[in-house]
């Protein structure tokens, strides 16, 4: 068992967990994710690894409900515990693994979106520690969506937040805010970091391909085992098919087919609706709603 | 009785278990597996089938026990040379093996050593024999990478030897292939499978799950800071292969791997589990062996109609005889002579269709089967659903690639010596489909002894 130090709500359907997992602490960097599974009849879930404590053997992760799984974990707390977890898996991102001369001389720029703001802190603060300020945008669709701002701070060259409804900061996409630093203030960057709904690694990447700045993504498609055994993950980048377990998940973001993985993302969506509505509204219910069909 | 024929075992009526997850086979009773064992002539030296057991298991000996109704005496022989004696009475191919061999299958049926192996072993499950823990450990620590059918056999003969044994798995649930791969109906998971990894942990192995070496930690990590003096690699082959057609990424399209693991390890059938999965009205299954005709009859019990799709005839299908006798009796339908071109979508990229082409059978290739050559213009669609691939694994290049001095060949399986699991790399030894590609459960079981052999000669020489 996976002991919960610390259950926290950061924003409405987000959750932050501190988890005892020191085989997995010892070794993740940034860019690395986990599997956990929360009981004997839970799912393998893939998350973002958001921090980590080398020492203590804590590994911070951060997940959005989404389904009828997410929603029983976001239950948990302090004190319980994930009977399995898992990793880390999936490859480092890529300055882990180069010559660090060579990435101190790179002008990074992170654009997340949403819980995507996860994924991204770890990287920031990799760099930060290694002597590199990047640029940081943070979006979300409100002021009360923003998560990680305090963490973010600490560690970010430029930290930009936006809010689609201008309800903190400023409104607009964070393509938006890509534009007005590339273009209006003549910022130039030599690699984005670009992590959250594919929607919006889609558009920044479109964004990003007309400026002409090489942009990573982290894909973040339906996996069973997360080790390379099933190809529930499988992805098409440049042509090519790629397992984003253990291929990825960080690939070239020019070169991957969005559309036929955001498709792919919805396989299970009718099964997931309706396993969420029963997990909400328990032994009442029975489709009565007329749109998901109940249990048939 | 009629000595030439095997005494006939029970089996779930086809039409009953094309919809449930219940074993098919019911097994011997007390009575049906002494009356099997009297057919036995109990060859006394050298017997054929010993010889045609991968772990040579005394066989007349065991069967000898049964036939006077010794059961735990026959459950003993069978200890000292199998861990797992109610998994292989399941799945072992018998028919190519010892009961290929049997003198009494010379002149009518051979003797049913399967289903007797398999009554012995439900037999001590169900009274409560448990093997003998070795009294003393010898303080040596030894790694094993995989809890599958090599790495368990590895850790339980290591254990017997006295080695403290920990086994390393990357999933949640031991067992490797037994728990994600072989489904509950040929191989019942809580029954079967999880009493025969007690077993083995009760000769003192311990099981670490959720470790995937080569990511949590290395071989080298485990050689040089944790302890272990000898690693042994059975970490089966885990790759799915797709066959680069158009249309493969459409929502619909499964690898035979993640159906199976799905339902097996993931238990999607059942209600009471949270992962879902695609219950397709009419599925297509492409490839011939036996984790086709696993994917084949769950997806059959999971509603479906469920058609084999296969390149060559019936004779080269590479499953065993009496999965295709199921399948068939089950209700699955074989398309033989046949093979996939197109996968059709749909306007939101799910599976509409597949186009097939016919094949014909030309001259022998290097496998010695007669290779399928495709007839010009014969293409036509099949109205499917779901497609599942099972086209056979290849090992994970996970741990070859993050181990220095292991070396692998170019289908990427890790090079090791047959006789004794030796690899390119000191205290390292490996066996199973990690080492000879997918291949089955018993061979798997034999490499794993051996490989216990050659470690446990390498740590006395040390």
């Amino acid at each position: 068992m996976y002991k919960i130090l610390k259950a926290e709500k950061l924003a409405d359907k987000i959750y932050l967990m501190d988890v005892e997992a020191p085989r997995v602490a010892k070794r993740c960097q940034p860019g690395e994710f986990v599997i956990v599974k929360m009981d004997e009849v839970g799912e393998r879930i893939p998350l973002t690894i958001c921090d980590y404590d080398r020492e203590k053997g804590i590994v911070t992760i951060v997940f959005q409900i989404v389904g009828a799984s997410t929603l029983k974990m976001s239950a948990l707390q302090a004190g319980d515990a994930f009977q399995d977890f898992v990793g880390p898996l999936g490859q480092p991102s890529e300055f882990v693994k180069e010559d660090l001369e060579e990435v101190k001389k790179r002008k990074y720029l992170f654009v997340a979106g949403g819980v995507g703001a996860a994924p991204v802190y770890p990287q920031v603060k990799w760099l930060h520690e290694h002597g590199i300020d990047a640029d940081v945008i943070v979006g979300a669709k409100n002021k009360d969506l923003v998560i990680l701002e305090d963490m973010m701070k600490e560690v970010a060259g430029n930290l930009y937040i936006t809010t689609d409804d201008g309800s903190y900061v400023r409104k607009g996409m964070v393509t938006d805010v890509v534009k007005d630093l590339v273009e209006v203030q003549g910022k130039k960057y030599d690699v984005c970091v670009a992590i959250g709904p594919m929607i919006m690694m889609k558009f920044a990447c479109k964004l990003t391909k007309e400026l002409n700045i090489p942009t990573i993504v982290s894909m973040n498609p339906i996996m069973v085992d997360g080790t390379g055994m099933c190809g529930a993950c499988r992805l098409s980048v440049g042509g090519e098919v790629k397992f984003a377990c253990v291929d990825g998940p960080e690939f070239d973001g020019h070169l991957v087919n969005f559309d036929e993985a955001m498709k792919r993302q919805q396989m299970y969506k009718t099964a997931e609706g309706r396993a969420m509505l029963k997990a909400q509204e328990g032994d009442t219910h029975h489709g009565g709603c007329g749109h998901c069909g109940g249990d048939n | 009785m009629d000595v030439l024929k095997k005494v006939p075992v029970r089996e779930q009526d086809p039409k009953v278990r094309a919809t449930n997850f219940e074993e098919v086979c019911l097994g011997y009773n007390k009575e049906e597996a002494m009356e099997e064992a009297s057919r036995c002539l109990k060859c006394k030296n050298n017997a054929r089938c010993v010889g045609g057991c991968p772990v040579s298991i005394n066989i007349p000996g065991f069967i000898k026990e049964v036939e006077e109704g010794n059961f735990q005496k026959a459950a003993e022989i069978i200890a000292e040379s199998s861990a797992l004696p109610a998994v292989c009475g399941r799945v072992c191919p018998q028919e190519s093996q010892c009961e290929g061999k049997c003198v009494r299958g010379i002149k009518g049926e051979p003797i049913s050593i399967g289903k007797l192996e398999r009554f012995v072993a439900d037999w001590s499950r169900e009274n409560g024999f448990v093997p003998a823990k070795p009294e003393t450990t010898n303080g040596k620590k030894v790694a094993v990478i995989g809890s599958g059918p090599a790495g368990l056999t590895c850790a339980g003969d290591l254990a017997k030897l006295g080695y403290e044994v920990t086994i390393f798995e990357a999933l949640h649930e031991p067992g490797g292939v037994l728990i994600y791969g072989i489904p509950e109906f040929r191989l019942p998971k809580n029954t079967v499978v999880r009493h025969e990894v007690e077993n083995v942990k009760k000769l003192g192995v311990k099981i670490e799950t959720n470790v995937i070496i080569g990511k949590s930690v290395t071989i080298d990590q485990l050689l040089d800071e944790e302890g272990f003096e000898a690693v042994f690699i059975g970490s089966g082959a885990g790759l799915p292969k797709f066959m680069g057609i158009p249309g493969e990424n459409a929502n619909g399209v499964f690898s035979a791997n993640e159906y199976l693991t799905r339902n097996n390890l993931m238990k999607a059938f059942r209600e009471d589990y949270d992962t879902p999965i695609m219950r397709g009205k009419k599925v297509a299954v492409v490839g011939g062996g036996n984790v086709a005709m696993d994917a084949a009859r769950t997806a059959l019990r999971l509603g479906a109609e469920v058609h084999v799709v296969y390149r060559r005839s019936e004779a080269e299908l590479p499953a065993r005889v009496e999965e295709v006798h199921h399948a068939k009796e089950e209700g699955v339908i074989f398309n033989l002579l046949t093979n996939p071109v197109e996968i059709l979508t749909d306007e939101n990229d799910w599976v509409k269709g597949m186009v097939v082409r016919k094949m014909e059978l030309g001259e022998p290739d290097a496998s010695g089967r007669r290779r399928p050559v495709e007839i010009p213009g014969s293409d036509y669609t099949i109205d499917v659903d779901t497609v599942i691939m099972s086209l056979g694994t290849s090992p994970n290049p996970l741990i070859s690639s993050t181990t220095e001095g292991l070396e692998t060949n170019k289908r990427k399986c890790i090079i090791a010596e047959e006789h004794n699991g030796k690899t390119t790399k000191e205290g390292v030894y490996a066996g199973g489909d990690a080492v000879t590609g997918a291949a089955t459960v018993i061979l798997a079981m034999e490499a794993g002894k051996a490989g216990a052999k050659g470690i446990h000669e390498y740590l006395s020489q040390k």
